[in-house]
């Protein structure tokens, strides 16, 4: 799948009590948890994020508690696809159980600037930053999978009815 | 060739024998234990729903937990228990702990002999990871992963390459567990050991105890770990004869099992530790913390240094003297049983006594939920395991990270400074 829009660049281990602190977590409104994103950590963010946006980070991205909402937040917010150097392992299942694409790329990491316009192809791990070519790691094709059905949901309503169909 | 102690415990839960577990392969596998809390069970319910499920696949695998917004600080908390107690009611789930009857889950569960050596332990929870002091590999999960466990029983993880820690020598006094995780975050950063399974072993494991190994595996995450396992000894075997519910399998590495690397760590010569604000790989001894870091709070407490041997270290600092007069100060002990048990060894009077603030088990503060957290400037020294940017309440607070007793006599002195020179 090919995903397109502009970077919003971000730092090394971005941590999650930072994209949307702990007292917020009893909301389960995506709306509401949009505007809340790094509301004390980037007091702009949530702002300057135009539906289609990426963010392009460093190592370690997702960092800390591992909290649904951080995730679910940013994809409410239309961020629609994170390319980093590496990402918090826990953050990583979050967002692609929710359909949300990370793409892991110290190239890309090192090369992108906020505002570019970013293209990135998930199948073939081609990203292109105005224009020029980067490498990326394609999506494993099991995470690839899970994310064309929009996330883990779909994919397991289809596993339990495919062994119903097996048990009948 | 050898195996480590996370490969051999993947082995035993794998749903196809056939598969190979190796470091960096993608494996099915069962769950001896899924946990939930009032912050990640309701967001988990909904993705149930969604999934089309109506019975959870294995009821008793199940534990609930209400520790988070516990007791409730609004109604929007108030909401959260709730679906807990619905879930808990509509499912028959039997292991569903609310206010007043268990405590922080990382603690609890193992009191309760839920889970024991050799689990396979998933969690919403990015501290599941703790269960590694009882020699089991417990690791932080996705929500919608864990509704899709409670759908069809299986799971599949990504095997971990290891990281041994060989521990050696005596311990320092008021040196703790949580100064052996402190030192190897200082050593290998917040993505030092990421993806990985750190494992703590050697004759030096010995100097610590149940309580305070739970102190190390606490905060594996915080170097980005998958999950962190104290290998098996007599003291693990002693816990699980007397408190396991359910069979368990102490595991061990094999002596020629790979590792992804391997670290040495002298006890005699580690010092208490200190993680200075933003990140909790921000570690300095204690005894470089300059003079005069004037506290406003003092947070004693978590999912792992809440317990009777964090509350008794906490006494014998306390015992006899007075905390601050500017610096407000808080004890959580982490389950109903550790609250009796400090009660019964006169533990919570001292406390009281010395101005101290005792709460039911609570995660609140710790999250910067409720129940203590911070505003903007303030400084807060703490037990618990992270203090990144507005961690513990407003942004524009500072947490400092360390141990029980270089918490209580920071709390006596109203700054930080080592208990040695109190």
């Amino acid at each position: 799948m090919i995903y397109k829009g502009n970077v919003q660049k971000l730092g090394d281990s971005v941590d999650t009590d930072g994209m949307i602190a702990g007292r917020y977590l009893s909301i389960l409104n995506p709306a509401e948890l949009a505007k809340h994103i790094f509301e004390e950590t980037i007091p702009d963010f949530a702002r300057r994020v135009k539906p289609g946006d990426m963010i392009v980070a460093g190592k370690n991205f997702g960092c800390g508690s591992g909290r649904e909402q951080a995730p679910f937040g940013l994809k409410a917010l239309g961020i629609s696809c994170i390319v980093a150097t590496s990402f918090s392992r826990t953050f990583y299942r979050m967002a692609i159980d929710l359909g949300l694409p990370m793409v892991v790329s110290p190239e890309v990491a090192a090369a992108a600037s906020q505002g570019q316009n970013i293209e990135v192809d998930t199948e073939t791990g081609e990203v292109k930053l105005d224009g020029k070519s980067y490498k990326a790691e394609p999506l494993p094709k099991f995470i690839q999978e899970i994310i064309d059905m929009g996330g883990i949901t779909d994919w397991v309503k289809k596993e339990v009815a495919a062994r119903a169909k097996a048990a009948a | 060739m050898g195996q480590t102690i996370a490969e051999k415990i993947l082995e035993r839960h794998l749903i196809d024998d056939a598969e190979r577990v190796e470091p960096g392969r993608v494996v099915r596998a069962k769950v001896d234990f899924i946990l939930f809390n009032d912050a990640n069970g309701p967001v988990a319910f909904r993705h149930f729903a969604n999934m089309g499920g109506t019975k959870v696949a294995v009821p008793d695998k199940v534990g609930l937990v209400c520790d988070h917004f516990a007791p409730a600080p609004s109604a929007a908390g108030a909401h959260m228990l709730r679906d807990m107690r619905s879930f808990a009611r509509d499912k028959g789930i039997k292991h569903f702990f609310d206010v007043g009857k268990g405590g922080i889950e990382h603690t609890l569960i193992p009191e309760m002999g839920l889970i024991g050596p050799g689990d396979l332990v998933a969690g919403g929870d990015s501290h599941t990871g703790t269960a590694g002091a009882y020699n089991a590999f417990g690791t932080g999960m996705s929500w919608a992963g864990m509704a899709a466990i409670m759908m069809i029983d299986e799971t599949w993880f990504r095997v971990p390459e290891s990281m041994r820690f060989h521990l050696h020598g005596k311990k320092a006094p008021y040196v703790t567990g949580k100064d052996v995780i402190l030192k190897c975050l200082q050593d290998l950063g917040v993505d030092g050991a990421l993806y990985r399974s750190m494992e703590f072993g050697g004759p030096g494991i010995a100097e610590f105890n149940i309580d305070e190994r739970m102190g190390i595996c606490n905060m594996v995450v915080e170097a980005g770990g998958k999950t962190g396992i104290v290998e098996a000894d007599e003291q693990t075997e002693a816990w699980a004869k007397a408190t396991c519910k359910r069979p368990y399998t102490l595991t061990n590495a094999d002596a020629d099992a790979e590792y992804y690397s391997r670290h040495d760590y002298d006890l005699s010569k580690m010092v208490p530790m200190v993680a200075k604000p933003y990140s909790p790989d921000n570690v300095v001894p204690v005894s470089e913390i300059k003079p005069g870091v004037k506290l406003d709070q003092v947070y004693m407490g978590n999912c792992a240094n809440g317990t009777i041997s964090d509350l008794r270290q906490i006494a014998s600092v306390l015992k006899g003297r007075k905390v601050s007069k500017w610096t407000r100060v808080m004890i959580v002990p982490a389950t109903q049983k550790i609250y009796r048990q400090a009660m019964a060894e006169g533990l919570i009077d001292q406390f009281i006594e010395a101005g101290a603030a005792v709460s039911t088990p609570t995660c609140g503060a710790c999250f910067g939920g409720h129940n203590g957290a911070l505003d903007d400037g303030e400084v807060a020294f703490a037990t618990i395991n992270r203090n990144f940017k507005g961690r513990a309440g407003h942004a524009g607070a500072q947490v400092y990270l360390g141990n029980s007793y270089v918490a209580a006599a920071s709390a006596i002195a109203g700054e930080i400074i080592d208990p040695a020179k109190l």
